[in-house]
This record gives structure tokens, C-alpha cells and sequence, in this order.
């Protein structure tokens, strides 16, 4: 009461200075000057938002094990150099066989199987066929089908999973190791249904051994992203990490995007942020935030391809398949350094790296419970370093804040131009000016979601087809919808006589609603595919205007933005922006494989059911498209 | 006079001690302790203390007993219980390597945990309490929580799949519980000598518990007397099996490890618990050992049983039983002493490999199925190899088969759909009659009582494998019912697979002696395994959630009231008049 009070007494104070206007709220005061001031601010809050991705290795965290009772390292090891010996024998016994049996890889599983089973394991065989990969648009975030049990199916080629199951000796049987290997390839996809079986997987590790370290020492990689840009809980890492670090002495690394390492202008602004770190150490002792340019280099690097990898929302090993049963799961490369022959050294590897293994299975079968502790949303910028979700969405909250103010700047530029123009008298329902523009948005989004179903009915077509050919039939049918919908809707073609036309300014304001509205459900489905996303669709969104008006003003600034519209455009359509990463990650490709490419890369999505794909038909490609209108605007 | 009493009192006491002799030698209690050890064929060596005690029937209650634990005859009289048994477990029992179709297995076999069963001697209505009572006073006597037993969700009244047809039988089972010292030392107290001296003395906690497997199991029976007026006698067997894995020093890996009484328990046996009518320590030896040299006639020839080529025992067998595939040795304890006290030891001088007798079936379960929602549970049943060489075998209709009873009980969070129950047989899909002989059913009430299976299968008898599979959806459980630490998931009781036509003896032919343990190896038991306990994850609340639901509800509904009592209370045209009015 008191409160209220004193609002109505500054209330009349204000208005004893002698002005009659009552002000509005200081919200919807705040508003309007932002809408107002939108082509500023819309500036500030994108290069914030670009900043604050730039700053994100400064502001990553080392990581640490919040779960108290994994106790990494803790537990004595029981592996002796004996069990080395034993492995190194199986090794030996697989090279041999291999070279014996060339051609059988079903009867090395049976090798292997008997090893297991000397040790004391269960050994199962599980027979699989290798999946024909078939896009189905009902099965995108369905779950893994439904499971059938002791199918028979009688087909002459399938491939062979062995499995072990050691129960722990002493326990009641409810704890115990699964051990699978898969050596034909096809099988990545097949190694979880084992555990279909298996109640409760605490954790999965995927391992693999490579040829050869690049590097002096003994190197581990971790790959962690699994679908849809889902994580495995942190500690699983951050064990792992602390196990090969500090006790195995391995040098663990992630995937970082190479040809970031030595880019010029990346190392620049590391060499800014350096020194203005080093500045406001001088000013204040406490602030400690600079970083070297060289571990800025390295953090960013890593930080792209994390944030590349769960944007692209394909798991980047076969630990992928255990995300799907809400399976905490990594995949290990471990490369030796040494050359193949040398034997010590090959022992002391395969005790260590067993070391390593033992130390994060006794950790894991600490846990009393599930891992639910510590982080499943973070991006890592080293083994060690990671930034969580708090900090980074910041970075997207500040590039898709321009979109709703300039959107409302456009909608009231927009019908007070239409007001002016048209004489009609429906017109003068002013609310409904915006019926026009979203009929053409509708329009198109309907094309994309059309779009996006395509490769379903593509795939359907009887015959063998080339990744290309069919990447070229779905091209063509594509633009042919694209043309019949100009040609049926009208209002829709940017060709078309002015007279049906909408307001452009009222187009781009819808436009920008609808990526706005797009960019935020997918933000919530895969965050780093609406990072990504936000940083292609929100300049060329807000960039673009009809490029007739500024080509007849031929002013410089006009050109200028009627240029970057245009190359933003260019970059922004998918095979472009994917022909353009493959470059950056160092994939080259020659200019007539990009369709096979293409549609092998989309094949790839339908297989992990990524909503990557289904952002790119059904946000990405629309907006892309309207912005595309509104470019060649007859206005 | 005086003196002539003096004189009769130490007669008196006399004929009333020849008269107990002379017509009531059923009418003393008894007492008797063995130890049973058999190497086991993966190199592990099996321990099996087993304590008889026995009360005579008599008809007075709460009378003074002598060797009998008061407690458990207190037990008997109150709830009137005519048959228990109760059994704490920790580890699984390996069927393959340690015998499947021994007396020993299929009796001290048990599922992990607490197992309790009982017969009582009540109207039909008074069994469930009678049951309840039960459990509390075992809980309090063994420092368990058995009590959780209580509860009707946790037990279950079998008809025919367990075993014992009574429809006075109550069966409970708790998986979770941890089994350690605080159970055996009471266990212990009701033993005469307890732990202090005779056999029971070797039991040292850390030995014991150190084990791959160990169970101790508290079975007891009532001996109707049959004579009028009379009360009925009680039988108490206590048995404690253990498993153990010898230290080897020798790097020889194929060669059995040889071990000690002393080395595998840390402790000799000093002599003999002098209330003990018998005492004695058996060692069975299997397998290929037994079927060589069939005659023993000579003294050479006796000698050569124990010291051999292929082994060595460090003390000579007071006797030498044999059955159609082992060696019992048997040893008196009665000469040792502190001095010289009894150290068995085995020796292994050559390689040596046996197997065990195996069930039928081996039987293992498993469960399917990801995700919180639904799963099911499959019961898969393997052909052993001795399965060819089993003796037993039943003719029906000129076909060979076998039977299996299986008997699970499903928490009532496991919500099963019994017709989704399917079987195959050799990986075919079979129908119900072609297979199911038997079936009993007794959903589960959420909340009130635990549903119950029971299936009697008759399969061809050159069975390779048979699968049972059930479907079941999650429950979900109050807040209250979760348990109160960390925990990886709610286990499944363990279910039991028997073989009713399949029973297990061991047949000693120049067999006399009426030792307790050797006449119950004698006696036909039923072949039974469990199968191991199975872990259901649920569904997990996040227990911080109603802190995160009443702050972001209070923060909705300040926002909303707020909003809209300003909309509906303040009038804006009214306030701008006022104000023009003012200005």
C-alpha cells in the first residue's frame, strides 16, 4: 500500500511540472526507443553477439569432478604385467589368423569369443544385417524400434558381434563388464542392440587403437558428441582425462578444426584479447582473464569443432549408437608413438592404456546411481577446459535480440507506407496488412517442409541411383515446385507486377519473425545448430532489401549493402555453406562430386535422425528463399 | 534316617537318569556338528558347517531346554510354525562348476539376499498374520530387516511351483538385503558352543566373508510325536556354505590349488564342542577320483585313497564312503586338541580336472527392452551336457520329457501382461498346450499385494534351449516408496526353476552311521536353481523438482494476478481525466 502510495505521489509530482501527456511505462518506453533506434542497435547486438562467441575460450572453466563418489584413481590396480602378456598374445593370435584366414572375419569373432570365455565370460554371438539406410520422415525423434525378440531371419549375408558379460565374482551378478567388438564396419549401427539386454549401462566406452601417434608422446583422443548435439555427462570426461593425464601420462586431445590453428585474423584477435588481459592484470591483479594468443588459437579451434560436430548432430564415433538408450558414452583413439615392432615399448602401451581403462571402470562402478551429476550441455574448448550452457547461450541470445525489434520497426514502416500507397478501402484494416506477407511465408515454408520430405519419395523410386543423380532429381523437382508456386500464388513471385505485390518491408518483417520463431524451437532441440544457424540467418535476414532501389540510387553505402546482402545470400545456401565447411575442415572436394556429396552428407543426418536436417528444409531454406524475394523486390 | 536318605538321594538321581536312557532315548536333545569340504573344479574349495539340533517332543511350553535355543522354540510354539526356512546370501552360486544336481546345491543353492519361507499350523485365516508376527520377531532375533517382508506386496503364498504343496505357505524374498557379521553372529548364538569351540570355532568373519559365496541358512522342522498329549518336536538345521578361493603361491596354473584347514580359514580345529553328539569333518572328493580302483579291500589299497599319485590328505580318514561318482572321507575330530589340533590339508601333486553334476536345465534371466516405460523379462533355459546322461527321465506318451516348474514373483511396480507370456522352444515360437502343462496366476493389485507365476513346462527331452518371455510396463512409485539413498534400480526376486521329476540324493553304500548330514544327503531332494536377481531402473523422480515447481509457480502466478488485477482495477481513461483536471 505504502508503495503504491508513493507511485501516485511521484505520479502527480511529475505532472505538477506542467506537462499534461502522461509517459507511458518505462517498459514499453524501453521498447519503443528500441524499435526506433532498431538499425543501430540491431548493429550492436549482432556484434555483441559475435564477440561473445569470440570471448567464449576466454571464459571457459576447467573442468572438475563433480560427482564425489567417482573417485578417479583412487582404487589399487589389479593389472599385472601378466595380463599384459595374455593381451599382447591375443594380439598376436589375431595378426597370425588374420594372415592364415584371409577374407573370414566371422571366425576371428569366434577367436576372440574363446579368449573372453577363458576369462570367465559369457560369451554371446549376435548376428546382425547391415541396415539399408532409408529416410522415413515419421521416424524423426521416434524412438529405436521396438525390440524382437530371437528373430529369425534366414539371409546369406549378415555380420557376427561377439560379446562378453563378466559378472562381478563376488557380487549378486547384477554388476558387470560388456565387452563387444564388431570388426566388420557395418556394425557401428548394431553394437547397441546387444545392450538392449543389458537393464542398466552405466557408462560406454568405445576404444580404438590407431596406427600412429603424430606426436612424441602417447596420445588419446576423446570424441564425445553423439546425436543431436547430445553429450555424455562431463564426468565420464573428466575421468577419463584425469585418469590418461595424471596417471597414464597420455597426451589427450579433442577434435580442434585444423585450419583455424593458423588462421591470421584468429590469432589476431588472440593477440588483442592477450593484451587487453594483460592490461587490466596491470590495472587490477585480481582480473585474470587473459589467456596466451596461442591457447586462444587452440581453444577456438576446438571450440569450432565442438560446436561444428553438435551442430551437425551425426556422432562422431560409434559411441553414438548408446546415446539413443540414454547411455553415457565416449568414444578413445588411442595412437602409440612407437613404430609397430618395438616390444617394450608395445607392453608398456597396453599396460597403460589397460591401466587407463580399469582406473574409469572402477571409477563409474563407484557411482551408486546413474550419472546425473555435473553437465550434459557444455561445448569444450580443451580435455580439460569447457564452457557450460549459461555462458554460451549469451552468445545466441545476443544475436537473435535484433530480430523481434526490427521486425516490429519493419511491420510499422511497412503499413504506414501501405496506408499511403493504397486507396483500397480494406486497406484500412490496419492489422490485417500483415495477412498478405505471411500468406507468401506460408507459402513458402510449405515449399520447404515439401522440400524436406522429397528424398523419402526420391528414395522410393525403383533402380539403382548415384548419390549425384538423385541429389540432381531432388534439385530439379525442387525448383520446378518453387517456380509453379510463384506461378499458382500470387503475391508470391518477386516477378510479378506491383500491383499484386506486398510491401517488401512488411515481407521482411514476417520473414524475420518466422526465422526468429524458428531459430528459438531449434535452439532448444540442438543449441549449437541454432548457434550456427543464427550466425548465417540473422545478418542475411537483416540485411536484405531489393536491390533495383539501390542499384537506380547508385549511391556507395546502398551498393555496398546490396553487395554483402548478396554474398550473404550466397553463403547462406546449404550446398554452398556446406561446400565452404568441408573446405574449412579441410576436406577438399572437386566441384562436380559436391551433389553425390551432398546427398551422402544428408543420408548421413536421415541416419542419426539429426534435426539438423529437418532446421535446414524447414527454417534455413524459407528464410533463405523469402530473403532471396525480397532481394529481387520490384519495388 | 538321615542317612538313609543320604544314601538314596545319589540312587534316585541314578534310576532317573538310566530311565531317560532306557525309554526315552528320543526324549534328549541332540546336538551335532559337521563340515563338509569339496573341492570344487574352479580351483575353488566349498565349506559347508552343518549344526543339528534337536528338541523332543514334550508337552509343557516354555519348558527349560538344555541345548535347544529357548528363542526358536518360543518361535515355534507362538506362531505355530510347522516348517521355516530362512536363508542369508551374498554372492551367486555357480550352477556349472559347482554342482547343480548334488544334495548340497539344490538345498543351500539360495538366492541372493534374505529368503524366508514357512509352513504354519494355523486356520487357513490366520496365516498372514500369523506370517507378519513372523517376521518381526526373526527380524529382531537375526538384526535384519526382514520385517519388510511383512508388507503384502513383498511375499506371496505358492501353490504347487515351489515346491512344497501347502496352502498354508507364505514365500518372501528381499534381494537388496546386505548380508554380513551382525547376521551371523546371532545366528551363531543359537548354536550350543556358538563360535568358541568344535567346528564352529573355524569361522573367522574375515575367512568367511572374504568368500566367493557364502550363505547361512536357518531351517526348521516340527516332528509331529504322535502320541497324544504330547507336543511335537522340533528339528533345527544350521548350515553355513561357503565358497573359497585358496591363496596359491605356485605359479603351476593347471594344477589344483592344495590348501589347508588353516590356510583357508585362518584357524584349526582344536577339539570337538563337547555337547555335541557327533563331530565330524567330511571331505567329498568328485568326479574321476571316484570311479578308479572300485575295490578297497586291503589295508593298501584303503591308504592308497588318500595318498596317491594324484593327492595327498595330512591326516588318514577314520572312514571311506563311497557313491557312484565321489569319495567321502570321513574324520573324527574327537583326538584333537590344542596340542594337536586337526589341520586338514589337501595336497594336489598332478593336474587334475573333473566337472560337476549338472540340473537338466541351466537357467538364467535376463532382462529386454530400453527406456523407462516398458521392458520384459525373459527366462532363458539351456540343455546342460549331462543332460544326455541324466538317469531320470519320464515317459509321456511314448515321448521323453522333462519337467520345469518355474515360480517368479513380480513387485507390483512390475506391471506384467500375463498374456504376452511367450515360450520357445528351440527358438520356435510354441503354443500354450504344446508346451505349458501347468499354469497359476495371481495378478498384482498396485500398491497391495505382489503379482505371482507359477508354470509347469513339459519339454522334449532333447531340448537344446527353451525361452519364456513376459512383457510388464513400469509403475510408478510415491515419493515415499523410493528408497531413501542412491540407488542404481529396484531388483526382481530371483525366480525358481525346479525339477519335480529330477531329485538329487547321494547314495553311500556301506553307509551305518546316523550322522544328520550324511542320512539328509540320502533323503531325495528336489533339483531346484534360482536364477539371478534381476536390477529395473524406474523412473527417477528429481526430488529438487518441487522446489523448482513452487518457484517458478509462484513466480507465474505473481506475474499473472499481478498483470491482470492492474488490468481489471485501474481504470486508465478516469486517471489521464484526473490529471487533465489537475493540469
Amino acid at each position: 500500500m505504502a508503495g503504491e502510495k508513493r507511485n501516485r505521489e511521484e505520479e502527480e509530482v511529475k505532472t505538477d511540472d506542467g506537462s499534461p501527456k502522461i509517459k507511458p511505462r518505462p517498459i514499453v518506453r524501453l521498447g519503443i526507443f528500441l524499435i526506433a533506434h532498431s538499425p543501430v542497435f540491431s548493429v550492436v547486438f549482432s556484434a555483441a553477439g559475435i564477440l561473445a562467441l569470440l570471448l567464449l575460450p576466454l571464459l571457459a572453466k576447467n573442468t572438475y569432478i563433480s560427482e564425489n563418489a567417482l573417485m578417479p584413481g583412487s582404487a589399487r590396480s589389479m593389472l599385472s604385467n601378466r595380463d599384459v602378456s595374455a593381451g599382447s598374445k591375443l594380439v598376436k593370435d589375431i595378426k597370425n589368423f588374420r594372415l592364415s584366414h584371409e577374407g573370414q572375419g566371422v571366425e576371428v569373432q569366434k577367436l576372440i569369443g574363446e579368449y573372453m570365455s577363458e576369462m570367465g565370460a559369457e560369451v554371446y554371438y549376435q548376428k546382425f544385417h547391415p541396415e539399408g539406410n532409408q529416410f522415413h520422415p515419421l521416424h524423426f525423434f521416434s524412438g529405436p524400434d521396438s525390440y524382437t525378440l530371437l528373430d529369425n531371419v534366414s539371409c546369406a549375408s549378415y555380420g557376427v558381434n561377439v560379446a562378453g558379460i563378466i559378472r562381478a565374482p563376488r557380487g549378486d551378478g547384477k554388476e558387470s563388464i560388456v565387452l563387444a567388438s564388431d570388426l566388420l564396419k557395418c556394425g557401428e549401427l548394431n553394437t547397441a542392440d546387444n545392450f538392449r539386454r543389458a537393464g542398466t549401462v552405466a557408462a560406454a566406452l568405445v576404444l580404438k587403437v590407431d596406427g600412429r601417434s603424430e606426436r612424441f608422446e602417447d596420445t588419446l583422443s576423446i570424441y564425445a558428441e553423439a546425436s543431436n548435439g547430445q553429450m555424455p555427462n562431463l564426468d565420464l570426461i573428466n575421468v577419463v582425462n584425469y585418469l590418461a593425464v595424471h596417471r597414464q601420462g597420455f597426451y589427450v586431445r579433442v577434435e580442434k578444426v585444423v585450419s583455424l590453428l593458423s588462421s591470421s585474423w584468429l590469432k589476431i584477435i588472440g593477440e588483442i584479447f592477450e593484451a587487453v588481459g594483460k592490461l587490466a592484470h596491470t590495472l587490477n591483479p585480481d582480473w585474470n582473464f587473459g589467456i596466451p594468443a596461442a591457447d586462444y588459437l587452440e581453444g577456438s579451434a576446438t571450440l569450432a569443432s565442438s560446436l561444428y560436430s553438435q551442430a551437425l548432430g551425426i556422432p562422431t564415433g560409434p559411441h553414438g549408437a548408446f546415446r539413443d538408450y540414454q547411455v553415457d558414452a565416449i568414444t578413445l583413439k588411442v595412437s602409440p608413438r612407437f613404430p609397430p615392432d618395438s616390444k617394450t615399448r608395445q607392453h608398456d602401451f597396453f599396460l597403460r592404456g589397460a591401466r587407463l581403462l580399469e582406473g574409469t571402470i572402477r571409477s563409474v562402478n563407484n557411482l551408486l546411481e546413474k550419472f546425473h551429476q555435473s553437465f550434459f550441455l557444455y561445448l569444450l574448448t580443451s580435455p580439460s577446459k569447457f564452457i557450460s550452457v549459461g555462458v554460451y547461450m549469451i552468445a545466441f541470445a545476443l544475436l537473435v535480440a535484433p530480430l523481434p525489434m526490427v521486425a516490429a520497426s519493419l511491420y510499422i514502416d511497412g503499413c504506414k507506407a501501405l496506408t499511403n500507397s493504397t486507396l483500397n478501402p480494406a486497406g484500412n484494416f490496419k492489422s490485417w496488412k500483415w495477412l498478405d506477407a505471411a500468406k507468401q511465408v506460408f507459402a513458402l515454408h510449405l515449399l520447404g517442409f515439401i522440400v524436406t520430405l522429397l528424398p523419402y519419395f526420391i528414395c522410393q523410386i525403383p533402380g539403382q541411383h548415384s548419390p549425384r543423380n538423385r541429389s540432381i532429381m531432388w534439385g530439379t523437382t525442387s525448383s520446378s515446385l518453387l517456380f509453379i508456386t510463384f506461378a499458382t500464388i500470387p503475391g508470391c513471385s518477386p516477378f510479378s507486377s506491383r500491383l499484386h505485390g506486398t510491401n517488401w518491408a512488411v515481407v521482411k518483417s514476417v520473414t524475420i519473425s518466422a526465422a526468429f520463431i524458428g531459430l528459438c524451437l531449434m535452439s532448444i532441440i540442438n543449441f549449437a545448430t541454432a548457434e550456427i544457424g543464427a550466425l548465417l540467418l540473422v545478418p542475411t535476414c537483416l540485411m536484405a532489401q531489393p536491390i533495383k532501389p539501390a542499384l537506380r540510387s547508385r549511391k556507395i553505402k546502398s551498393l555496398l549493402g546490396a553487395f554483402c546482402s548478396m554474398v550473404l545470400l550466397t553463403i547462406g545456401f546449404p550446398v554452398m555453406f556446406f561446400a565452404i565447411s568441408k573446405e574449412l575442415l579441410g576436406e577438399g572436394l572437386v566441384g562436380l562430386s559436391l551433389g553425390g556429396e551432398f546427398w551422402t552428407w544428408l543420408e548421413s543426418l536421415w541416419a542419426w535422425k539429426s534435426a539438423t536436417y529437418l532446421y535446414i528444409g524447414m527454417v534455413h531454406l524459407p528464410c533463405w528463399l523469402l530473403c532471396l524475394c525480397i532481394l529481387f523486390h520490384p519495388s | 534316617m538321615a542317612s538313609l536318605v543320604r544314601s538314596w538321594i545319589p540312587l534316585l538321581v541314578l534310576q532317573s537318569f538310566l530311565f531317560a536312557i532306557a525309554f526315552g532315548s528320543t526324549q534328549v536333545e541332540e546336538f551335532s556338528e559337521a563340515l563338509l569340504l569339496k573341492p570344487l573344479p574352479d580351483r575353488k574349495v566349498l565349506a559347508h558347517f552343518h549344526f543339528e539340533n534337536r528338541a523332543p517332543p514334550s508337552n509343557s511350553h516354555g519348558r527349560h531346554h538344555h541345548l535347544f535355543p529357548k528363542a526358536i522354540s518360543q518361535l515355534v510354539q507362538k506362531f505355530r510354525v510347522k516348517e521355516m526356512e530362512l536363508s542369508f546370501t551374498q554372492g551367486r552360486w555357480n550352477h556349472e562348476h559347482w554342482g547343480g544336481f548334488d544334495p548340497l546345491s539344490s538345498m543351500n543353492a539360495k538366492p541372493v539376499g534374505v529368503e524366508l519361507w514357512a509352513v504354519f499350523d494355523v486356520p487357513q485365516s490366520q496365516v498372514d498374520t500369523s506370517w507378519k508376527n513372523l517376521t518381526h520377531a526373526l527380524s529382531g532375533l537375526f538384526c535384519a530387516s526382514i520385517n519388510f517382508l511383512e508388507s503384502s506386496t513383498s511375499y506371496a503364498a505358492p501353490t504347487w511351483g515351489f515346491g512344497t504343496n501347502s496352502d498354508k505357505l507364505r514365500y518372501g524374498s528381499l534381494p537388496r538385503e546386505a548380508v554380513c557379521t551382525e547376521n551371523l553372529t546371532p545366528w551363531l548364538k543359537l548354536l550350543p558352543c556358538r563360535d568358541k569351540d568344535g567346528i564352529s570355532a573355524l569361522m573367522n568373519r574375515p575367512s568367511v566373508y572374504r568368500g566367493f559365496y557364502h550363505s547361512q541358512r536357518l531351517h526348521l522342522s516340527t516332528v509331529e510325536s504322535g502320541q497324544e498329549g504330547l507336543g511335537s518336536g522340533i528339528v533345527l538345521e544350521q548350515s553355513l556354505t561357503v565358497v573359497l578361493q585358496p591363496d596359491t603361491t605356485s605359479i603351476e596354473t593347471n594344477i589344483q590349488p592344495s590348501w589347508s584347514l588353516s590356510s583357508l580359514f585362518g584357524r584349526k580345529v582344536v577339539g570337538r564342542c563337547v555337547l555335541a553328539n557327533s563331530s565330524h569333518v567330511y571331505l567329498q572328493l568328485e568326479g574321476r577320483l571316484g570311479q578308479e580302483s572300485k575295490n578297497v579291500d586291503t589295508e593298501i589299497e584303503a591308504h592308497k585313497l588318500w595318498k596317491n599319485a594324484d593327492f595327498e590328505l595330512s591326516f588318514k580318514p577314520d572312514r571311506v564312503l563311497r557313491e557312484s561318482s565321489s569319495f567321502l572321507f570321513i574324520f573324527d575330530i574327537d583326538n584333537a586338541s590344542d596340542s594337536e589340533p586337526f589341520d586338514l590339508g589337501l595336497t594336489w601333486k598332478v593336474p587334475s580336472k573333473w566337472s560337476c553334476q549338472q540340473a537338466p536345465l541351466h537357467a538364467s534371466r535376463f532382462l529386454m527392452g530400453s527406456g523407462n516405460e516398458r521392458g520384459a523379462i525373459a527366462i532363458l533355459l539351456k540343455a546342460t551336457e549331462s543332460q544326455e546322461s541324466s538317469p531320470v527321465r519320464e515317459l509321456t506318451d511314448g515321448r521323453c520329457t522333462i519337467k520345469a516348474n518355474v515360480f517368479q514373483i513380480f513387485p507390483w511396480y512390475i506391471k506384467v501382461y500375463y498374456h504376452t507370456l511367450q515360450i520357445f522352444v528351440d527358438q520356435q515360437l510354441k503354443t500354450d498346450s504344446e508346451v505349458l502343462k501347468k499354469i497359476n496366476v495371481s495378478p498384482s493389485t498396485d500398491k497391495v499385494s505382489s503379482g505371482m507365476l507359477e508354470i509347469m513346462l513339459e519339454l522334449p527331452c532333447e531340448v537344446k534351449s527353451a525361452a519364456i518371455s513376459i512383457e510388464y510396463d513400469k509403475g510408478f512409485l510415491h515419493i515415499d516408496e523410493y528408497p531413501p539413498d542412491a540407488n542404481q534400480g529396484f531388483d526382481i526376486p530371483s525366480a525358481l526353476i525346479s525339477f519335480p521329476n529330477h531329485h538329487a540324493s547321494l547314495d553311500f553304500q556301506e553307509e551305518l552311521s546316523k550322522s544328520p548330514l550324511i542320512s539328509s544327503f540320502k533323503e531325495k531332494s528336489l533339483v531346484r536353481s534360482y536364477t539371478e536377481v534381476l536390477l529395473v531402473p524406474l523412473t527417477t523422480p528429481d526430488f529438487s523438482m518441487p522446489y523448482n515447481v513452487i518457484t517458478i509457480t509462484c513466480t507465474i502466478f505473481a506475474l499473472y494476478f499481478g498483470s491482470l488485477l492492474n488490468v481489471l482495477r485501474r481504470r486508465i481513461g478516469e486517471e489521464e481525466r484526473f490529471l487533465k483536471s489537475q493540469g
